[in-house]
């Protein structure tokens, strides 16, 4: 799982949708069973990819997942990119394009903070199915 | 402006001008197709330029080919006529290039030795180049259409239309064979014709720097068909072992088989009822045919007793373990009405779409009551078409709808609702009772 899907999924559980607790998923407690485990993936680079979707970022909530991933060089707000082939901001581009596209969640768990339900990733796909007791 | 001739494959004809639609707004080229005609596999067009003729077909699936329009006429002298008339200023410019003759017939055929005389005819132009059979510089191209026999016997040939046709370009139309499920490494009993999925994935508009979602992915017909043309493809699916596949074979292997890794952005598992993606991110388009029963049936989470569940507890194993945190715990699922899903699809894309961004998605319906009634609405987002594909006694319609832009007046104030409407008899029931008049089938069993 990308670092970009993890920015758009949210608990599953009906009543957690209306808390706003229910996103990002946190990665800040992992199981030993299945320890988190991330790699790098080479994509192909599309600027214009990056600056498409970065609208649709939520920044604090990315800042949030970067940092429990070990990351913590974003900057506090979302950067404002206009022109997508201007070389002045190929650079922030590629830093972007390689946390959000290239850095793969090979395995782990992530938790809702609203009710504490645990999703697994296992084989870098993320399992969102509910247990019986939480559908009803 | 000039007159462009497209051929038209004789195939998925309903789907044609959808596609030919869907490729003008991609590519901002302006063209008026209301001259298509479903029992007519030739289309004339007026286009700015050259430019925009490649432009058009250069992702077309349902096209063959693009010609500029040299003449035409209902028989070989208004042809000649014609071409005399709109072309002579242009025959200076080609006389030195290399060329060749080609005729294309439809209805009808010419003997090696007419297709000469017919070639020859056009001698007048009085090109100087060499002919040349392989990679010319120019191809020119007599299309014609015969009008259908009376009788094959009667045998009576009667031109409906000639032309002479300048080659400009050709349309993706040969990737359908790189695509075949045949030549696929991963697929299922659920895998969608190559062919229908990247018409499909023209007509939702897959395009570089867009995301693409199919919420029944299955083994991906989808999302590697709106990966081919360039989008981002997010995939997700209740049955996860099509999502995982195998180790040796599944969704991302045939993304390697294809080339187009970097396209595929994630898969993964979960019910469409119960989806993880946040109300607020938006997606460019879904393109689907969801679960009808008939393959798969259909289920979503939910337990058939929900009395087992009503105290909220998680369920303790013997050895003190949750159950549902163990890596091989299956979660209890119930069946679904096939209405009621694509009601909760078009509420989805109407939240989640951008504005006109669009919702492509694979109906069935029994042809015997089949009526607009069927077809399942959603105030913020319009029905742009309704492809047909027809099989004996049912048929699988492409229903193509725009999210209305938000700030626009006709959108409707109201805060998103569920449809509220009563389902009927589920498609499955009737594919399986082989679509009997219920009066019949009830007095068979």
């Amino acid at each position: 799982m990308k670092i970009l899907t993890a920015n758009f999924v949210q608990c599953t559980v009906k009543a957690c949708g209306s808390s706003p607790d229910c996103f990002p998923l946190h990665f800040d407690q992992q199981t030993p069973d299945l320890p988190l485990e991330l790699a790098h993936e080479d994509v192909d680079f599309s600027p214009e990819f990056i600056c498409n979707v970065l609208p649709r970022i939520e920044w604090p909530a990315l800042l949030t997942t970067a940092r429990e991933l070990g990351n913590a060089q974003l900057p506090d707000t979302k950067p404002d990119i206009e022109n997508p082939n201007a070389p002045e901001n190929e650079q922030l581009l590629r830093d972007l394009h390689a946390l959000l596209l290239e850095t793969q969640i090979i395995q782990g768990s992530m938790r809702c903070a609203n009710c504490g339900h645990i999703y697994f990733i296992r084989d870098s796909i993320p399992n969102f199915l509910l247990p019986g007791h939480l559908v009803q | 402006m000039k007159e462009y001739l497209i051929l038209l494959a004789q195939k998925h004809e309903s789907f044609r001008k959808a596609e030919l639609e869907a490729l003008a707004e991609l590519e901002q080229v302006a063209v008026d197709l209301s001259q298509h005609d479903e029992n007519v596999p030739l289309l004339y067009v007026t286009l700015d330029s050259e430019e925009d003729a490649r432009k058009l077909i250069r992702r077309s699936i349902l096209a063959r080919s693009i010609f500029e329009v040299w003449g035409r006429g209902n028989s070989l002298d208004s042809l000649h006529a014609d071409v005399k008339q709109r072309t002579s200023h242009l025959w200076p410019e080609y006389k030195q290039v290399s060329f060749k003759f080609d005729i294309i017939s439809y209805q009808g055929s010419r003997t090696k030795e007419e297709q000469r005389e017919i070639v020859e005819s056009f001698s007048y132009v009085d090109f100087e180049g060499p002919i040349r059979m392989k990679d010319p510089d120019e191809i020119f191209t007599i299309v014609e259409e015969y009008k259908t026999p009376l009788s094959p016997i009667s045998g009576g040939r009667e031109l409906r239309d000639i032309c002479l046709g300048r080659y400009i370009a050709r349309s993706q139309r040969d990737i359908i064979d790189m695509y075949d499920l045949k030549k696929r490494k991963y697929i299922g009993t659920t895998s969608f014709d190559a062919e229908l999925a990247l018409i499909s994935s023209n007509i939702g508009l897959a395009a570089p720097g867009k995301i693409v979602y199919d919420p029944f992915a299955g083994t991906g017909s989808f999302l590697v068909a709106a990966s081919h043309f360039g989008a981002m493809s997010l995939g997700s699916d209740i049955d996860g072992r099509q999502i995982r596949g195998t180790a040796k074979s599944n969704i991302t292997t045939n993304y390697y088989q294809y080339h187009i890794k970097s396209q595929l952005l994630d898969t993964f598992v979960c019910d469409f009822t119960h989806n993880p993606i946040r109300p607020s991110f938006r997606l460019d388009a879904i393109i689907c045919d969801p679960p009808y029963g008939v393959r798969e049936g259909l289920k979503v989470l939910g337990s058939k007793n929900p009395e087992r569940y009503a105290d909220k507890l998680p369920t303790k194993l013997e050895s003190g373990d949750l159950s549902h945190l163990r890596p091989d715990y299956i979660p209890p699922k119930k069946p679904y009405h096939f209405d009621a899903l694509l009601d909760d699809l078009l509420l989805f894309a109407a939240t989640h779409l951008v504005d006109n961004g669009r919702l492509c998605c694979w109906m069935p319906t029994a042809n015997e009551d089949y009526g607009d009634r069927q077809i399942p609405m959603h105030p913020d987002l319009e029905l742009i078409s309704n492809c047909v594909q027809e099989f004996n006694k049912w048929s699988r319609r492409l229903l193509t709808y725009t999210r209305r832009p938000r700030d626009s007046s006709t959108t409707t104030q109201s805060p998103i609702a569920k449809s509220t409407r009563t389902y009927t008899e589920q498609f499955r029931d009737k594919y399986f009772r082989g679509f009997a008049k219920t009066k019949d089938y009830e007095s068979a069993v």
